[in-house]
């Protein structure tokens, strides 16, 4: 149980995938401008982060370790990721009109995400079994979403403010960014258990 | 000939992967503690980038139009693996300080868009000059933001001391030290480009 | 030449083969890249051995034991020379640093004390605990474990004052430091029980 509980709270405080690892940064920046959106992006990221690590995992250990392919890994997974976010997009839009409206533009972009990838590759370095695996998946995507969601309020307070000229936009907000990671610097060190 | 050097230009400075276009953030920001570092995840890209450009290029016609993206993603994949194995096998120092970002120049957004925005529009040898000159930005960009860090944050340019390394920021070496280094930076590149 | 239209067999083609391609090519770089990449790990870890033991001319890796020490895994890599033990390198590590697994490659002489060693992987934080490969071979003050015998001297931070620590650890890097420390004194429980169980004559020295 001690585990679980030191994964989860490793992967959202103490590693959090964007202010200590750096993954994930592209839909950061991109998608961080209004609140509501950096939630729908959030969700749709753990869904496809969740998947994609359980699928990676079964892969990486009943086909590809098996079969001594273990240098197919990131092709093979960079599939998986492509085709797991095409078929939700399929299925959502089908099954759920209403979600597919407010999530579907953010599916596109998962793949490209490399939280996604990067999550999936690192279950397998850190040799998790399946369980873990899928602690420390949704443990991330809850950080990153966290991560998003904070730093989408700082913007929409920020694109008030007048900065200079070259500043606006971007440079100002990686600034905040960087101190925003290092609040969560604090966390770093933490043990549990 | 002007033209050729005016694509290689192009993505040098005018449009820079990291600073103008705002493409390959994460490995920028994860890479660069040291200018060495920057330098060297900065060649690892910008050789795939250049592979991977040239082969989309010479199949384009080949790839139906539906499934593109899936056919760009299985090239650069594929070049990425063979680099990482090449790395493993006789750079294995380099592998070390690296790490993951190594596989993760397959989601690096700038080479799947120079794949769908230029490679996927021009011939061969125009697609390797684009590859070329957005690899070299990239790299400057890399370079130029890890020798940043290592001289702020160590006193140290390429392991070289410049000053004692007890009056370095410590920060940025560290990871919030990279946001606030890339900021300042963009922030100078738009002051320079008089833009926005 | 036209573009392909995207009727399904044309996709299928086309994906089918791409992928089939680059499987081949990967398949064929793999075979080339095996025997470098193996053959690198090995020199790798002979290196380490070969810096911190003292000198041998057997083949430590074919003669390596693992002890388990803490729950971890410890590989002793006995140097003889001319038939006789000269001590060993242990493969070490310690799950306590600041930031996971640090592991070390240990060297010790007959008698235990410590003879070398280097860090040979980490992730602590850069600038305080990665400097851990240099500080603790420094002569100032008391940061060096060089030459000390783990038996003798208790290898503990100073601020660890109920073991009487003996060793000043990084600056700002105390974490990291006892980690270190951690992992070099398994080490030498490792180094013990294989010495004792080869040569009881050792007793007396360690």
């Amino acid at each position: 149980m001690l585990t679980y509980i030191s994964i989860i709270i490793t992967a959202i405080f103490i590693n959090n995938i964007v202010f200590a690892q750096f993954l994930g940064i592209c839909p950061f920046l991109g998608v961080s401008k209004k609140i509501s959106s950096a939630l729908g992006m959030g969700a749709a990221v753990t869904f496809v982060i969740t998947l994609a690590t359980v699928v990676g995992w079964l892969l990486q250990y009943y086909v590809l370790d098996p079969l001594h392919l273990e240098f197919l890994q990131t092709i093979v997974f960079i599939l998986v990721i492509a085709f797991l976010v095409q078929m939700l997009e399929i299925i959502m839009k089908k099954i759920t009109p209403a979600l597919y409206q407010s999530l579907g533009v953010f599916l596109p972009l998962i793949t490209t995400n490399c939280a996604v990838l990067g999550v999936a590759i690192l279950v397998v370095q850190k040799g998790f079994n399946l369980m873990e695996s899928v602690t420390y998946g949704i443990a991330t995507s809850i950080g990153f979403t966290l991560a998003l969601w904070i730093f989408a309020g700082i913007r929409e307070q920020l694109s008030l403010s007048s900065a200079p000229k070259a500043m606006r936009g971007v440079p100002l907000a990686l600034i905040c960014a960087g101190i925003l990671a290092m609040a969560f610097m604090g966390f770093s060190g933490i043990k549990i258990g | 000939m002007k033209k050729y050097w005016k694509i290689i230009y192009e993505g040098i400075l005018p449009s820079n992967p990291v600073f103008v276009l705002l493409l390959g953030m994460c490995a920028t920001l994860g890479t660069t503690s040291s200018a060495m570092n920057g330098l060297m995840m900065g060649i690892a890209t910008a050789a795939v980038l250049i592979c991977s450009n040239v082969v989309v290029s010479a199949v384009k016609n080949l790839v139906p139009d539906k499934v593109r993206i899936p056919a760009f993603i299985v090239i650069i994949a594929t070049f990425v693996s063979m680099l990482q194995l090449l790395i493993n096998a006789f750079m294995p120092a380099l592998n070390a300080s690296l790490g993951i970002f190594i596989p993760l120049i397959v989601v690096n957004c700038v080479i799947l868009g120079r794949a769908e925005a230029f490679a996927s529009r021009h011939s061969v040898f125009e697609s390797l000059l684009d590859g070329l000159g957005c690899g070299l930005g990239f790299t400057f960009a890399l370079t130029l933001l890890g020798a940043t860090r290592e001289i702020l944050g160590t006193g140290k340019l390429f392991g070289l001391t410049l000053f004692p390394e007890d009056y370095g920021m410590l920060l940025f070496v560290l990871a919030p030290g990279a946001f606030i280094a890339l900021g300042y930076l963009i922030a100078l590149v738009n002051r320079l480009r008089k833009v926005s | 030449m036209k573009k392909l239209a995207s009727t399904f067999p044309n996709m299928v083609l086309s994906l089918g083969l791409i992928t089939a391609l680059a499987g081949a090519l990967l398949g064929v770089i793999y075979d080339i890249t095996k025997e470098p990449i193996e053959e690198q790990a090995r020199q790798a870890q002979i290196q380490a051995i070969r810096e911190v033991a003292p000198e041998f001319d057997n083949n430590p890796q074919e003669q390596a034991k693992t002890f388990t020490i803490d729950g971890n895994e410890f590989v002793v890599y006995p140097a003889y020379n001319k038939g006789k033990l000269e001590g060993a390198a242990v493969k070490g590590l310690s799950m306590n640093g600041f930031s996971g697994e640090i592991d070390v490659m240990a060297g010790f002489n007959l008698d235990g004390s410590i003879r070398d060693y280097r860090v040979l992987q980490q992730a602590e934080t850069p600038g305080l605990g990665s400097r851990m490969e240099m500080w603790f071979r420094d002569p100032a003050g008391a940061r060096s474990v060089i030459g000390k015998n783990p038996a003798e001297t208790p290898l503990y931070v100073v601020k660890d004052t109920e073991q009487h620590g003996a060793i000043d650890g990084i600056t700002a890097a105390t974490i990291s430091s006892r980690a270190f420390l951690e992992s070099l004194r398994s080490a030498y429980e490792a180094y013990r029980q294989y010495a004792l169980s080869e040569n009881n004559e050792l007793k007396e020295h360690l």
